[in-house]
Order: structure tokens, then C-alpha cells, then sequence
């Protein structure tokens, strides 16, 4: 009878510990595979700029990131909101510069890898994003020829080595541009067009500058990597490579039920896409529509690919060619944005709508509908446990 | 006597074992089907999704005035990146079909959304060979792509389905 006992209890454990044994499926493994910070490509080449992988371009951009003197009152840089010690974002709901935005600022890691930018993807190249805090009056607020006056003033010598001659300065206002107050406006276009055209060019290089150094700043290593190596190559996770029993449980849930991985895909965790995912509006900012009014904006952007100042051909310039431009799924569409590092720099969303990451899964269980158009996400299950399970998860992300 | 009586006794005790034998079989087997059943309870959703979908690359058109081909110009399908696919078409009698107008669309019928690219016919590459670029697969999961297809022959609609 107890050898009886025995062998049954045995078959049974066996039979358990079979299930459970090998944790994750076949075709779980290999979404976790898929995730994996060593299955990034290598950054490619930008041809739409010929600096893009020059090294004095790029520490000439890096200069030009941190430098204050960027900006109309000498007190705001990239880095400002930018910041290097904090994934190169700033921690708040809206971004400040001169003034206070609208947006939330983006962290940088494996920026150059993005094919649209801003969280409606108004700007189509790494260097033409770099360009748009420049001129807008709530982040550095400065003008076109101010910019270009500040390049021969403070950095002629470094700029000539990498990009040529700077062009002919005589008559060229202090302070003019096409977006500015009336005033800049008015001086932009009593110049001629050689003269624009000479401004615009230095203006497009110092975007090209610092896109060079930004594409130095990618992602790095987490413990979730470290796991999914050990995963795939079958090794025993050792130390802080080993996941706990709910870390498991919320990657699990990650790629399955939960359905995150569905656009948090591939080893940045985003498919640089745009998606309504009814993410609700802050009450004291203006109306916001996301990916729909930034068709417009890119398309009518002079330093977009299609621009006179992209170099090499028009090959590159697909994304602007084959984009979407009127479905009903843009409005309030915003890019998916990577997960990696989210646990450390709350808040979330376009406009810091949520202040914890606990907060954005109860958002995503609950689907709630979108204000305007249509929310791609479905309503939810999640336990107390699984929720917590999923946090769990996205911290090995930032660790 | 004696021992026959103790052979008796040693039958009766064989024959109880042989019951226990078969109890555990049972217990066994009902174990075994019970982790085969939750191995394929487990695995069900996967498969049912493969299985769904059509994904013929060669199909007649809804209405059967042709035979479209779709696939992707390099061989593979990349999961984020800008690709061109070639849609061939030809006539029920098998001729190539010139100079169609070809409109594409689709999305994910799963996740509410259309496309993420507008993809386009950008060439014709001879012997009912269209050139279609711009199409882009950002998620796995399953992909719907319609063609509207016109030319001297007639005007008619044929689906593809692409599983990620």
C-alpha cells in the first residue's frame, strides 16, 4: 500500500512538474528572444545626412545639446529637458522650457533608430526633430538667423571644418525667421531667397550636428536581457539574472494575455507606430489630436526628406513617401513608446496623464473609450496579482 | 495439505495485488490524459490562430476574373521595416494583365486599425508583375491586405491574408 502511495504521488509530481517544467512555450520563448536587447541591429547609416557618422559633427552637436546659449534668453538647452543623469528626460507631465508645453519629454536611448519623432511624429529625421525646440517659443524659443549669427559668432572655426564655409553674414538680420513673432517674420521675408536659403542650410546643420551626437545615446543591458540570454541559450539565470516566481508570472502576461506585446514588440519594446489607446486629455492644455494634425506638419516641414536639405537621394524618404495621411485611427493616436528604463521616470503618457505604472495597467485593463475617435485596446481581466505581477516585469526593464 | 493451504493464501494475496496493479494503471492513465489534455487546452489558442486565416499566396479573385500572386519581392517578411511585395496578375485563361488600376487597404482585423503605411503600386515590372511598395508589418499577429483590381478585363477584389 505505501509503495502503492508512493509510486502514485510520484506519477502525479511528475506529471506537475512536467507541465510546469520547461516554463515558457516554444513560441514563448521565442517572443522573449525577439525582445532581447542583442537582437538590435546595428544603427544604419542616415543618408539624408552625410554628418550623421562624423565624429567632429557629433562632438560639435554634443556641444551644442548642453550649451544654454541655444535658446532666445540663454537659459535653456536640449539638456534642459533632455537630462543626461535622467535618461534624458525630465521627470515632469509637461516638458518646461522658456514656457511650460504640452508634452511630456522623450527619453533618447536608441532615438536614431526611430523613423518618425515627437509623440505625434510631426518630424520625420532625427536632425529635422532637433530643430523644432530651437524655434518654438515655449522650449528655446530662439530665431533662425539668431542661430546662425551664434554658429560663426561661437563656434565659425569648428562649424567651417566640418560643414564648409559658413555664408555671407552683410544684411543679414540679427533676428529673423519663419515662425517667429511678427516682427522675425517680417525681417525672414524682406530677405532674399539666397539669403534664406544660406540661413536655412546652417540651420539644417546644426540639426544634423546634434543628431550625430544623439545617435551615440542607445539603450542598455537590463536584468530582463540578461534573463532572455539565459533563456534562449539554456543556461541557469544566475544572480540577478534569475526572475522572481511574479516576474515570470508578468512577463508571461506581457506577451499573452495582456496583449502589451502587441505593440511594445521588438528589442526597443515599441513597433514606432500610432495608436489611440484612449489615454485621457489634462483639462487646462490645449485640445490635442495626436498623429492626425501632425500629417500636416511633417509634410509641410522644408527640412522634411523631401526638402532641399536632405542629403543623399530620395530613397530614404519612404516613411514620409508611403505615410498615412487621413484614417480614422489617427486621431488621438500617439507613438508607442519603448519601455525601457519606464519604471524609473514616471509619470506616463503624452502628457504625464498617470503618475504610476500601476496607474497605466489599471488604464490598460480597464480600456476605457477615447475621448475622440476610436481606442484600439480591449477591456481586461487582470487580478490584484497580475497587475502587480506586470509592474513586477517592467522594473527588470530599468534594473 | 499445509502447503497447499499457504499456496491458496499466497494466490489470494497475488490476486489483491494484481487489482492494485490495475487501480493504478487507471490512475495513471487518467493522469496522463489529464496532462494531455491541458497541454492541448494550453496550446489550443496558438494553433486555432494559425489555423484560422487562409494564407494562400495564389488566389482567384472574389468575382474569378483573376489569378493574383502576392509576395514579398525579397523572399521574407521583416517585421517593422518598409517592404515591396509583387502582386502578379493574370486572367483566368492564364494572360498577364497590363495597365491595372490596383487600390490597396487593409489592417489587423483583431486590433481595430488599418495599415500603418499606405502602400502603392510603384512599377510595372512586365508579364502581369506589379511593383508594391510602402507596405510595413509593425506587430505579429494576423494581417489582412485587399486589392481592387481594374482593367480591360473588369474590375474585381481579392484578400490576402498574412499571418506574423
Amino acid at each position: 500500500m505505501r509503495r502503492l502511495f508512493c509510486s502514485l504521488a510520484l506519477t502525479v509530481a511528475a506529471i506537475v512538474a512536467g507541465c510546469g517544467k520547461p516554463d515558457f512555450s516554444d513560441a514563448e520563448k521565442k517572443t522573449i528572444a525577439s525582445l532581447a536587447l542583442n537582437t538590435l541591429p546595428p544603427l544604419k547609416p542616415d543618408t539624408t545626412n552625410r554628418f550623421a557618422d562624423v565624429p567632429a559633427a557629433a562632438a560639435l552637436g554634443s556641444t551644442l545639446f548642453f550649451d544654454a546659449g541655444m535658446s532666445r534668453d540663454g537659459t535653456v538647452s536640449c539638456s534642459t529637458c533632455h537630462k543626461i543623469d535622467r535618461q534624458f528626460q525630465d521627470d515632469l507631465p509637461q516638458a518646461v522650457g522658456v514656457g511650460r508645453t504640452n508634452r511630456r519629454s522623450m527619453p533618447l536611448a536608441g532615438v536614431a533608430r526611430d523613423p518618425w519623432f515627437f509623440w505625434d511624429g510631426r518630424r520625420d529625421s532625427l536632425w529635422a526633430q532637433a530643430l523644432t525646440p530651437l524655434e518654438n517659443p515655449l522650449e528655446q524659443a530662439g530665431n533662425r538667423t539668431a542661430y546662425a549669427h551664434y554658429m560663426k559668432a561661437r563656434f565659425g572655426e569648428r562649424y567651417e571644418r566640418i560643414f564648409g564655409p559658413l555664408p555671407d553674414f552683410s544684411g543679414i538680420p540679427q533676428n529673423a525667421s519663419p515662425l517667429g513673432t511678427d516682427a522675425e517674420r517680417a525681417a525672414w521675408n524682406a530677405m532674399s531667397d539666397t539669403q534664406r536659403d544660406a540661413i536655412n542650410r546652417v540651420y539644417a546643420n546644426i540639426g544634423k550636428a546634434i543628431a550625430a551626437f544623439e545617435r551615440s545615446i542607445e539603450p542598455a543591458p537590463t536584468r530582463f536581457d540578461r534573463f532572455a540570454l539565459d533563456l534562449a541559450t539554456g543556461a541557469e539565470p544566475k544572480g540577478d539574472a534569475a526572475f522572481s516566481r511574479e516576474e515570470i508570472l508578468g512577463l508571461k502576461l506581457f506577451i499573452g494575455k495582456a496583449n502589451c506585446v502587441t505593440c511594445h514588440n521588438g528589442p526597443r519594446f515599441t513597433d514606432n507606430g500610432f495608436h489611440n489607446t484612449g489615454v485621457p486629455p489634462v483639462a487646462d492644455l490645449p485640445p490635442d489630436r495626436g498623429r492626425v494634425d501632425a500629417v500636416a506638419q511633417v509634410e509641410a516641414d522644408p527640412f522634411n526628406c523631401f526638402g532641399a536639405y536632405r542629403d543623399g537621394d530620395v530613397s530614404a524618404c519612404g516613411e514620409l513617401r508611403f505615410m498615412v495621411k487621413d484614417a480614422p485611427e489617427l486621431v488621438r493616436a500617439y507613438k508607442t513608446p519603448s519601455l525601457r528604463g519606464a519604471a524609473t521616470r514616471p509619470p506616463y503618457m503624452h502628457a504625464g496623464q498617470f503618475s504610476s505604472l500601476d496607474e497605466v495597467v489599471v488604464h490598460y485593463a480597464k480600456a476605457a473609450p477615447s475621448v475622440e475617435g476610436t481606442s484600439e485596446i480591449h477591456p481586461l481581466e487582470l487580478s490584484d496579482r497580475e497587475r502587480a505581477a506586470l509592474v513586477a516585469f517592467l522594473k527588470t526593464l530599468a534594473e | 495439505m499445509r502447503s497447499a493451504r499457504r499456496n491458496v493464501v499466497r494466490r489470494r494475496g497475488t490476486g489483491l495485488a494484481s487489482i492494485w496493479r490495475y487501480v493504478l494503471a487507471g490512475v495513471g492513465l487518467a493522469a496522463l490524459l489529464a496532462g494531455v489534455l491541458a497541454i492541448v487546452y494550453l496550446t489550443a489558442p496558438q494553433s486555432a490562430q494559425l489555423a484560422g486565416p487562409d494564407v494562400a499566396r495564389t488566389k482567384k479573385t472574389d468575382n474569378g476574373l483573376y489569378v493574383a500572386n502576392f509576395v514579398p519581392e525579397r523572399g521574407v517578411v521583416r517585421q517593422g521595416e518598409l517592404e515591396s511585395w509583387l502582386l502578379t496578375l493574370k486572367t483566368k485563361t492564364g494572360d498577364a494583365v497590363e495597365g491595372a488600376a490596383i487600390a490597396i487597404s487593409g489592417g489587423m482585423p483583431q486590433h481595430n486599425h488599418g495599415l500603418p503605411t499606405s502602400p502603392q503600386v510603384t512599377d510595372y515590372l512586365g508579364e502581369g508583375r506589379y511593383r508594391i511598395e510602402g507596405l510595413k508589418f509593425t506587430m505579429s499577429g494576423w494581417w489582412q491586405l485587399r486589392f481592387a483590381i481594374s482593367s480591360g478585363a473588369g474590375s474585381d477584389t481579392v484578400l490576402f491574408n498574412v499571418v506574423l
